[in-house]
């Protein structure tokens, strides 16, 4: 797992130093972390409502059940800068004002994928989404820890290649 | 006079890239004895160096330079600053190629003939045909050490190819093997033999697969008769007052200009690069250009007919494990106009990493109808197509103006549109290669529209008449006695069949004229 994340809090301790984000996530003062303490992520120039808000949008956009937060969480962590973080907390209040539009609270408040992919969808074409769409696909695909997650075994040559670890073991067909 | 070569020295041939074409052409000259110099763009990577990592490799070696697109192609809008996936290093785009090597079939030598009028196409016959060049090809595949060729061995197939075989079985293809691959299949000339590592595309750490990078470039450098510059990006091609060309202006690794004086010029910057320079060397007595009195040079760009087909099944296959093209259907290769279009297409395997996959499976795409495919990957299997596409006049490589690359030239806008031959033959692809998938029992396919070109072929073309084009039978160009083109831009039309073998015949073939004319003081 990525250094930025840190492990470590109990559960007690961060239950009752923060609230509540969507479902998985919770945000407290300067961080956001998984509603099950496995990892937590400070943010410091993002607001950490809006990082939580950015890591289900992540997950809304290339949704893999298999996959852990955490490694949404890696993946968009980068826009916490100064440079990126205006950007993206404009990009959000956007998100936010469209699920205020459909009656919700705000995007992360919207209990079904479904509902918050149509709020996407109406964003698709803006340099917003095309942002964070397109970072993704390096920023959680290109992760190491995440291939094990769909099988891909990554580097080959030190172990041999796979002259003699399968190259040819297909046995269904 | 023996390597290194003086700037002054203008009794040497100048070589403009070391890719298939100019790496090859660089030995075979220095082999015969003639004084080179070649000027490569990129640095200097060996097996040692490759990395088994997509991304990380792309950053290695790839052309980055900044390039344009237009055009209705779907790379204009998915990629639109990356027209193509090639290299800039010593060696050129050999690093990354799969190794496919097939002959050109002796109908494609002729497609005009053969195909008759194609509307909106500027199909044209090469002024050479097979049986002129299968001395050639032969040569070619013993250097390149190619399977299923001279007695050499296929090599073994891997998961991908299985599936690949046994669906096109159950279709009843006939012509399904494991591929004439310039991959040794045993030791072969100091060369080991596949350990079915699986990163073709990253450069192959075991020199298993032919590069000039580690072939051709050292075994040039070794005869004292080749000076490679690396980090040496030719800005443009001068001339004399007689209109021969005299030299190249290059900037080295860090800008600063040179000029290496020549007895001749090569061209050798894969398809984008060559026209762009011929265009940038535009002067007062040739306006448009060098070589360009017939107004061809950057048209009929070709890069194929492609696209992919992946399929998901119920269980794994684990399609990255071993050689990325490790198999081929030619089945559908034939010039057959009642599947409804003219020229033919091969079907190959391929396999992209998880990397890879989910920037190319569907660009854009997002949501679940995308992420359950991926979800899939360990159950999927792929195959990339490759057929032949319609020239077109209007295909081509202009400059761009509006903007410049670090050392301030124009560079190269590559506009491209299908024509609907290449819409058809696409369609009866995606429908053949989903039916071969789904006759191993698929759950789901995949029509993958094609990624940035790896195949650039015609932008100077070759022609038997100088109106019709750039270069002459020998690669020569028409307009200039002295000045070459040596890579895949020459192509008069493109064949079904991956380019290289072909690009490695011809420069086997003009080092060898280049050679005669030099010795019969032509040159
Ligand atoms: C992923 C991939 C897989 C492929 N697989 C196959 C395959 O299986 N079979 C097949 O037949 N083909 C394959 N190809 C295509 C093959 O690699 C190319 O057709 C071939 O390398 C083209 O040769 P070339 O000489 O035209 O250009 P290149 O090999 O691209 O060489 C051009 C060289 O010129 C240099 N250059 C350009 N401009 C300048 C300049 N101004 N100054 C100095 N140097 C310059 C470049 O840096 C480069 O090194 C593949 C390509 C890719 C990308
Ligand atoms: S699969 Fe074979 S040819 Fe390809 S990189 Fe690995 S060893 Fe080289």
């Amino acid at each position: 797992m990525d250094d930025a994340l840190q492990k470590g809090l109990t559960r007690r301790e961060l239950l009752s130093r923060s609230m509540a984000a969507g479902a998985t996530l919770v945000v407290g003062a300067g961080f956001v972390a998984g509603a099950d303490a496995a990892w937590a992520l400070e943010t410091t120039a993002l607001k950490p409502e809006t990082m939580a808000t950015l890591i289900q949008m992540a997950r809304d956009i290339y949704p893999h059940d298999h996959v852990a937060d955490e490694f949404y969480a890696v993946a968009v962590k980068g826009y916490d800068t100064p440079e990126a973080a205006p950007g993206i907390e404009t990009g959000i209040a956007g998100l936010n004002a469209a699920a205020q539009g459909k009656g919700y609270a705000d995007y992360l408040s919207i209990g079904w994928e479904r509902d918050r992919v149509d709020i996407l969808r109406a964003l698709e074409d803006s340099p917003f989404f095309q942002q964070i769409r397109g970072g993704l696909v390096t920023g959680l695909y290109n992760q190491k820890a995440v291939w094990p997650l769909f099988g891909y075994e990554g580097e080959s040559y030190s172990q041999g290649g796979y002259i003699d670890r399968g190259f040819n073991d297909i046995n269904w067909l | 006079m023996a390597a290194p070569f003086d700037l002054k020295d203008d009794s040497v041939i100048v070589v403009i890239g070391t890719g298939a074409g100019g790496g090859v052409l660089s030995n075979e000259l220095a082999q015969r004895g003639v004084s080179v110099v070649a000027l490569e763009a990129g640095g200097r990577y060996l097996p040692e160096d490759y990395v088994n990592d997509e991304w990380e490799s792309f950053g290695q070696l790839a052309w980055l330079d900044p390039r344009t697109t237009s055009g209705d192609w779907r790379v204009a809008k998915d990629f639109s600053g990356l027209p193509a996936w090639i290299v800039k290093a010593v060696g050129g785009t050999t690093t990354h190629w799969a190794g496919a090597s097939l002959r050109i079939q002796e109908h494609e030598w002729k497609a005009k003939t053969n195909y008759g009028e194609v509307q909106g196409a500027s199909l044209l016959d090469w002024p050479i045909d097979r049986a002129e060049m299968d001395p050639w090809y032969e040569l070619a595949e013993t250097k390149l050490g190619v399977t299923r060729t001279g007695g050499r061995e296929g090599l073994p197939g891997n998961n991908n190819y299985k599936v690949l075989e046994a669906g096109a079985k159950k279709l009843g293809y006939e012509e399904v093997h494991t591929g004439r691959m310039a991959i040794n299949s045993a030791d072969y000339d100091d060369r080991m033999a596949c350990q079915q590592t699986g990163f073709c595309f990253q450069g192959c750490k075991w020199g298993a697969k032919w590069s000039a990078a580690y072939t051709d470039i050292p075994r040039g450098e070794a005869t004292g008769n080749l000076e490679v510059r690396e980090k040496a990006h030719v800005l443009r091609i001068e001339h004399g007052e007689d209109g021969k060309v005299n030299g190249v202006v290059y900037a080295d690794a860090d800008g600063n200009e040179h000029k290496q004086m020549a007895r001749a010029v090569c061209v050798a910057g894969n398809s984008f690069e060559s026209p762009r320079l011929l265009l940038n060397s535009a002067t007062s007595m040739y306006p448009d250009g060098l070589a360009n009195s017939s107004g061809q040079v950057g048209r009929n760009y070709m890069r194929h007919m492609t696209g992919s087909v992946y399929g998901v099944f119920d269980k794994p296959v684990r399609m990255w494990r071993g050689t990325t093209m490790a198999g081929i259907i030619q089945d559908e290769a034939r010039h057959d106009p009642s599947r409804g279009f003219v020229g033919g297409y091969e079907l190959e395997t391929l396999s992209l990493g998880l990397p890879f996959m989910a920037a190319f499976l569907d660009p854009g795409g997002w949501g679940r109808e995308f992420t359950t495919a991926l979800d899939a990957y360990e159950n999927m299997a792929g195959m990339w197509i490759v057929g032949e596409d319609m020239p077109q006049e209007t295909n081509r490589v202009t400059l761009n103006h509006d903007v410049k690359d670090q050392f301030g030239m124009p560079v190269a806008n590559v506009h491209f549109s299908d024509h609907p031959n290449d819409i058809a033959m696409r369609n009866h692809a995606y429908t053949q290669g989903a039916a071969i998938y789904d006759a191993v029992g698929a759950t789901r396919t995949f029509p993958t529209p094609p990624y940035p070109s790896t195949h650039n072929l015609g932008t100077n073309r070759m022609s038997e008449n100088p109106r019709d084009g750039v270069v002459n039978r020998n690669g020569r160009t028409h307009d200039i006695e002295n000045l070459f083109v040596s890579d895949g831009s020459q192509f008069t039309t493109g064949a079904a069949e991956n380019p290289t073998l072909t690009i490695v015949a011809l420069a086997i073939r003009q080092a060898d004229h280049i050679a005669a004319e030099m010795s019969r003081g032509n040159l």
